[in-house]
Parts: C-alpha cells; sequence; structure tokens
C-alpha cells in the first residue's frame, strides 16, 4: 500500500463479502422452493427471498466498486485520497441503509413497506432488481454523488493515467443510468424499455469499463508489463464494448412492444458483444506471459484468469446462446435466462471484486506483496470450489431451460407452465446439490482470511522470473 | 498488438466510436417513441389500469412471474393470462382472490394478498391492458 487512505477500502471489502454470504443463503433458500414448494411459506415466499438475493448481489458489488476505486485511485493517481473521512461517513450510510432495507424486505409485507416508505410520492418499486423503496434509491444517488465527488477530486489533483480515466468514465455512467430507475411511467412498454437502460446499460455498458480498469491495474502491478500496452488494451477493450453494447440493448427489445426492427438491431450488435469479452480473456493470459516478474500473490493472478475466461463464458458464450431473435423467441424468460445470467454476473462482477479483493488485501493487512502460502492455498481451493459449482449450476439450469422450451414452447402440444416444471425437477435437486459446493467455496474463501496469519509471505524464487 | 497501431488511435476509437453509437441509439429511441402509440395499447390505459399497474409493483407480483417475457421464472408468464384464462378478468380475479393463506402443501405456492375488490379488478384489467400489447407474436404459444 503506497497511500494511508487507501485503506479506507478494507471495510468496503468485509462488507462486501458479509453481503455476499447473505446472498447466497438466500439463493439456496430459493433453489429449495423451486423443489419443495411451500419451504419456508408464507413467512418467506419465494419473490421476497428473491429480492433480498439480488438485491443483496448488487449491493456487494456496488461495494466491491467502490472499494476497488477508493484502492486503486489513489495509487494511480499518486495522491492520497481527496477525503478518507467522506470515504467512511459514506461507506456507513451504505451499509445502515442497506441493511434497513433488506429487513424491510423480510420483516413487512412487500405492499406495507411500499406504504411506510409512500411509494405514491413517487413510485419505483416493485420492479426487477429495483424493488428497493424509492428512499433508498435516493440514498444510493446521494451516496453515488459523493463517492464520485470524492473520486473525481482525487483524479484531479492527481496523475492522470487511462486506468483512472476509464474507471471513473465507468463509475460516472453506473450513476447516470441508475436515474432512469427512477422513470416509471403508467405505460408498461415504455416502463419496460426504459428499465433496460439501467439493467443493460449497466451490465453490457459501464460496468464493463469498471471491469476492464480493475483488470488492468491488477495486471499491471501483477505481471509488471509496460504501461503502455495494457492500457492501449485497455481502450480497445473498453470502445469494441460500447460499440456493440449500447445498440445491442435492442435484445431486449424483440418481443415487450417495440418495433419489429430491433430484431435486426439487437441480433447484429449483441451477437458482437461477445468480442470484448473474448479480448478480455487474450489480453490477461497475454500479459501473464509476458510477465516480466513472477508476482508472489498467485492467488490474485489466479482470479484475474479466471474472471477473463469465466466472463467470456458466462457473458459471451451464454449470452450469445440466446441473443439472436429466432432463438430468443423461444427461450425468452426461461431458465436458460437464469443460467446466463448467474455466470455471467459471476464470472465478470463477482470474480473481478474478489480478483481485487484477493490482490489488495493482504497489502491493507500490512503484507509487503501476499499472503502466506497456506492462506493462498486455501483461497485457491475456494476459487475452484466456487468457479467449478458454478460451471454446474449453470449446466444444470440450462438443461432444465433446455427442457422447458422443448415442452413448453417449441411443440405442437405445449405444457402449462407447472407440468413443465414438475418434469424437470431432477435438474433444480442438482443445481441446489451444486450451491451447496458453492456455499462450501465461498466458506473456504472466508477461512483463507484467517488462517496462516503468521506465517511468513510467499516468496518467489529468483530463477522463474524470465 | 502491433506498433503501428497506437494508444492515441485505440483511444479516438473510443471515443468516437461510443459516441456515434450513442447516438445512433438515440435516434432510434426517438423513432420506437415514435412508432409507440400503434403498439403500446395505450388508448387501453385508463385510471384502473394505472392502478392496476401500482397493485402489481406494490405486491412485487414480478418477484415469481415473468411479464412479457422478463421478471421471474418461478411462476407462469401472466402476459397472456387474460388470454390463457379465456378472455377473462373474472377468472384472474377469482385465481387471485382463492390463493390459501398457508399455501398449498409441497407446491409452489401463490401467497394470499388480500387485495380490496376495487385492487383485484384494476390488476385484472392491467392483464388485460398488458395482453393486447403487440408483441411481434410472443408468446409462442398460449402456455406463455
Ligand atoms: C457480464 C455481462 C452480463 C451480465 C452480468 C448479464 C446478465 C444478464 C441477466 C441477469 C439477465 C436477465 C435479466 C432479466 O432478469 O430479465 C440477462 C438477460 C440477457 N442477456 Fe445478459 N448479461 C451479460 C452479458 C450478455 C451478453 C454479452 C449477451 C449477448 C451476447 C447477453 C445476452 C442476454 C440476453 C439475450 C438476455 C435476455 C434473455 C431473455 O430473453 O430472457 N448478455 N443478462
Ligand atoms: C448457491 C448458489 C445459488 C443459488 C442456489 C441461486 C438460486 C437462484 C434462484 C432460484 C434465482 C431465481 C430464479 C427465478 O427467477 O426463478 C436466482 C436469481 C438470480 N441469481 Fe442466484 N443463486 C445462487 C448464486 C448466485 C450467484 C453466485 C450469483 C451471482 C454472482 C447469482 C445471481 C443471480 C441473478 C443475477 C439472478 C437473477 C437472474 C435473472 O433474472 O435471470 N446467484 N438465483
Ligand atoms: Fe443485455
Amino acid at each position: 500500500m503506497k497511500y494511508q487512505s487507501q485503506a479506507v477500502a478494507k471495510p468496503y471489502f468485509i462488507a462486501a463479502i458479509g453481503l455476499f454470504v447473505g446472498q447466497i443463503l438466500f439463493g439456496l433458500i430459493m433453489g429449495l422452493q423451486y423443489v419443495w414448494g411451500d419451504f419456508l411459506f408464507p413467512e418467506i415466499p419465494f419473490n421476497v427471498a428473491r429480492m433480498v438475493h439480488t438485491n443483496l448481489l448488487i449491493v456487494w458489488i456496488l461495494f466491491g466498486f467502490m472499494g476497488a476505486a477508493y484502492y486503486l485511485i489513489p495509487e494511480e493517481t499518486e495522491n492520497e485520497l481527496w477525503s478518507p473521512k467522506l470515504a467512511l461517513l459514506m461507506f456507513w450510510i451504505f451499509l445502515v441503509a442497506g441493511a434497513l432495507t433488506i429487513l424491510g424486505y423480510l420483516l413487512v409485507p412487500y405492499a406495507k413497506l411500499a406504504e411506510l416508505t409512500m411509494n405514491d410520492l413517487l413510485p419505483t418499486m416493485g420492479r426487477e432488481f429495483l424493488e428497493q423503496p424509492t428512499i433508498t434509491k435516493i440514498g444510493i444517488v446521494i451516496v453515488a454523488l459523493a463517492f464520485l465527488l470524492n473520486i473525481g477530486m482525487t483524479l484531479l489533483k492527481g496523475r492522470k493515467t487511462v486506468v483512472s480515466l476509464v474507471m471513473v468514465i465507468g463509475l460516472t455512467g453506473l450513476a447516470v443510468f441508475f436515474l432512469f430507475s427512477f422513470f416509471n411511467p403508467d405505460n408498461l412498454v415504455k416502463d419496460k424499455f426504459y428499465w433496460w437502460w439501467v439493467v443493460h446499460l449497466w451490465v453490457e455498458g459501464v460496468w464493463e469499463l469498471i471491469l476492464g480498469s480493475i483488470l488492468a491495474f491488477v495486471l499491471i502491478k501483477t505481471t509488471g508489463v509496460d504501461r503502455e500496452v495494457i492500457e492501449k488494451w485497455l481502450y480497445i477493450i473498453i470502445a469494441m464494448t460500447l460499440i456493440t453494447g449500447i445498440i445491442g440493448t435492442g435484445h431486449h427489445y424483440y418481443w415487450i412492444g417495440t418495433p419489429e426492427y430491433w430484431q435486426w438491431w439487437g441480433s447484429i450488435f449483441s451477437a458482437m458483444e461477445p468480442i470484448p469479452f473474448f479480448m478480455m480473456t487474450i489480453f490477461a493470459f497475454n500479459m501473464v506471459n509476458k510477465r516480466r516478474r513472477n508476482h508472489p500473490n498467485q492467488a490474485a493472478v489466479l482470479w484475474a484468469l479466471g474472471t477473463a475466461v469465466m466472463a467470456f463464458l458466462g457473458a459471451g458464450v451464454w449470452g450469445f446462446l440466446h441473443t439472436l431473435a429466432p432463438v430468443n423467441y423461444y427461450t425468452h424468460g426461461t431458465q436458460i435466462t437464469a443460467a446466463h445470467g448467474h455466470m455471467a454476473f459471476y464470472g465478470a462482477y463477482a470474480m473481478i471484486v474478489l480478483t481485487m479483493i484477493s490482490y489488495s488485501m493482504p497489502l491493507m493487512n500490512g503484507r509487503k506483496a501476499a499472503n502466506s502460502n497456506k492462506s493462498q492455498v486455501v483461497e485457491m481451493w475456494a476459487f475452484w470450489l466456487m468457479t467449478v459449482s458454478m460451471v454446474f449450476i449453470t449446466l444444470f439450469l440450462t438443461g432444465a431451460g433446455i427442457l422447458q422450451t422443448w415442452m413448453q414452447r417449441y411443440t405442437d402440444t405445449p405444457l402449462n407452465f407447472m407440468a413443465a416444471q414438475e418434469k424437470i425437477a431432477v435438474f433444480y435437486w442438482m443445481r441446489e446439490i451444486a450451491g451447496v459446493v458453492f456455499l462450501i467455496g465461498l466458506t473456504l474463501y472466508i477461512v483463507s482470511f484467517f488462517v496462516g496469519r503468521n506465517d511468513p509471505e510467499a516468496v518467489i524464487e529468483e530463477k522463474a522470473a524470465a | 498488438m502491433s506498433e503501428t497501431f497506437t494508444k492515441s488511435m485505440a483511444r479516438n476509437i473510443f471515443y468516437g466510436g461510443s459516441l456515434f453509437f450513442f447516438l445512433l441509439f438515440l435516434a432510434l429511441t426517438f423513432d420506437t417513441e415514435s412508432a409507440l402509440p400503434d403498439r403500446d395499447n395505450r388508448q387501453a390505459i385508463t385510471e384502473k389500469v394505472a392502478l392496476g399497474k401500482k397493485v402489481w409493483e406494490e405486491h412485487d407480483c414480478i418477484g415469481c412471474h415473468t411479464l412479457l417475457g422478463e421478471g421471474a421464472y418461478f411462476a407462469p408468464e401472466l402476459g397472456n393470462v387474460y388470454k390463457r384464462f379465456g378472455n377473462s378478468t373474472e377468472a384472474i380475479v377469482g385465481f387471485i382472490k382463492s390463493r390459501p393463506e398457508n399455501g398449498i402443501p409441497g407446491r409452489r405456492s401463490m401467497p394470499q394478498f388480500n387485495l380490496s375488490d376495487e385492487e383485484l379488478e384494476a390488476v385484472a384489467e392491467f392483464l388485460k391492458y398488458a395482453s393486447e400489447i403487440n408483441t411481434n407474436n410472443w408468446p409462442p404459444n398460449i402456455q406463455g
């Protein structure tokens, strides 16, 4: 750690990991409800568990992004954070607001929560991923503004690198597109149209800039490859992201009341969206192969490479699978969507946050470069358990989705929804088992922070460095 | 990457490309907005339908169901439920009203929301309105 103020990232990362655990527990609850319909009913209906699962996901990823920025920006700009105090204050505000919102979901009926938070004044609740009460959404905007101010001032007074610039553009875009969550017209088609300006333009737009910049940062640090080379890659990757991804939004405009021409625009541009993800994979492996030193934090390098591969698989391959309009006509809103959503979110955004944590936590804990060997071994076990079980979750959901599509949609004698669901229950059981393995992996991940704390740092023998 | 392809070229592609395609996206959005009146069944949006949308949202129906294919995948598609239930808002009202408080043993259960008659009718009207949006023939069949 080069600057004192980078340490404010630590509480952000700890909170992120804590919320991640909550996310997975509620995922397992839902996974069980898929096969044991009235599990926890009526105390925790499926929709409540789902809000908790997806909102915790978004919130922990946001904690992760903010932590990553607080760590990365001072180091890149070569000066202290503008205001560490503001960063800590915002941490607590965000954590308390987030916790209250989740408790609200769990403790009172959603309609009651809407009433208590005066949803009537500006109704924004009750849409997928944007279930937060309006007051929470306003809180998110305030936290985001204070955060951007802090990061922006730090950037202004320091060295302006491409990595930090791209990250700030991404984070600004994140805040700007979130504003569309306040637009909720009575017209369902318009509601849906602009809802995607938050969801799609986040994950297939500005978030990819954040992903790219964190990946570039960790690769610069761990491989020692010339910054010029890495920054050129970063620019071309994010160029491809926005060139394909903005019009690619059209892959959500096939069947929601929008004009037919979106089937062309959406199919053609979103079919190219895997390109930037593929470039990211090539980029990461290339940089590691050209490394000028062997970094002792091998776990961080593993996470970085893992992100590059899994983001390509989840977003690129599984995204492509159902993105062409004639395919999407049959798969739209099935378990295929869920399969893709899981691997893409995990592979791209969960893993990049874990990459940054893996790289920076040892430094914030006073290590020179890396954790002990013992700790890294446990962390790598956690990496493999979580990643492989996510591959299996994806495969099982894909199997379920293919059969669902086959029996309910692509046939002259369609089964009704519930009848088809019963026939594919075995896939849901297997998904749940894979989910338990995921939880074991996550537990090991947390354990890795506590083992080998008093052991010496891992070192690399010099002969290995080519 | 080769030496002739410089960082500033990459940067220019990023800024130029993003700007160009964002503007194109805005143009398409503008065109979509002008095409929507013929497709989105807006003439059916009465006060009742608007209330129905609010009932839909404030009970987080989207947390189990899909609507025009978007939402959760735990329970059936509702964009065409009006048609699946024989073009009947009463059938929809009847279904929502009759959900048992403690669920159906062993099966995926829908909560009993204790909606008022006004809310019940409104949400059914909202689903009727949704079923008459021009969705380019989606879903492929009545089962959604
Ligand atoms: C890291 C990047 C990505 C993430 C995190 C992600 C995540 C998601 C999620 C969560 C959904 C479900 C949305 C809902 O609930 O309605 C979704 C839908 C979809 N995604 Fe992605 N995605 C990513 C990239 C991509 C890419 C690159 C493609 C295309 C190549 C793609 C194609 C699609 C399509 C076509 C749908 C709609 C599925 C349907 O019709 O039901 N995604 N994505
Ligand atoms: C133990 C592991 C997990 C289980 C059992 C699980 C289960 C589920 C279930 C049952 C749903 C609802 C699907 C529906 O609407 O019918 C869901 C949604 C979702 N989960 Fe998970 N989940 C797990 C882990 C994760 C992880 C690690 C991530 C991402 C990092 C994730 C991201 C999501 C997303 C983005 C959605 C919304 C998907 C969509 O709208 O298409 N989940 N999950
Ligand atoms: Fe998308």
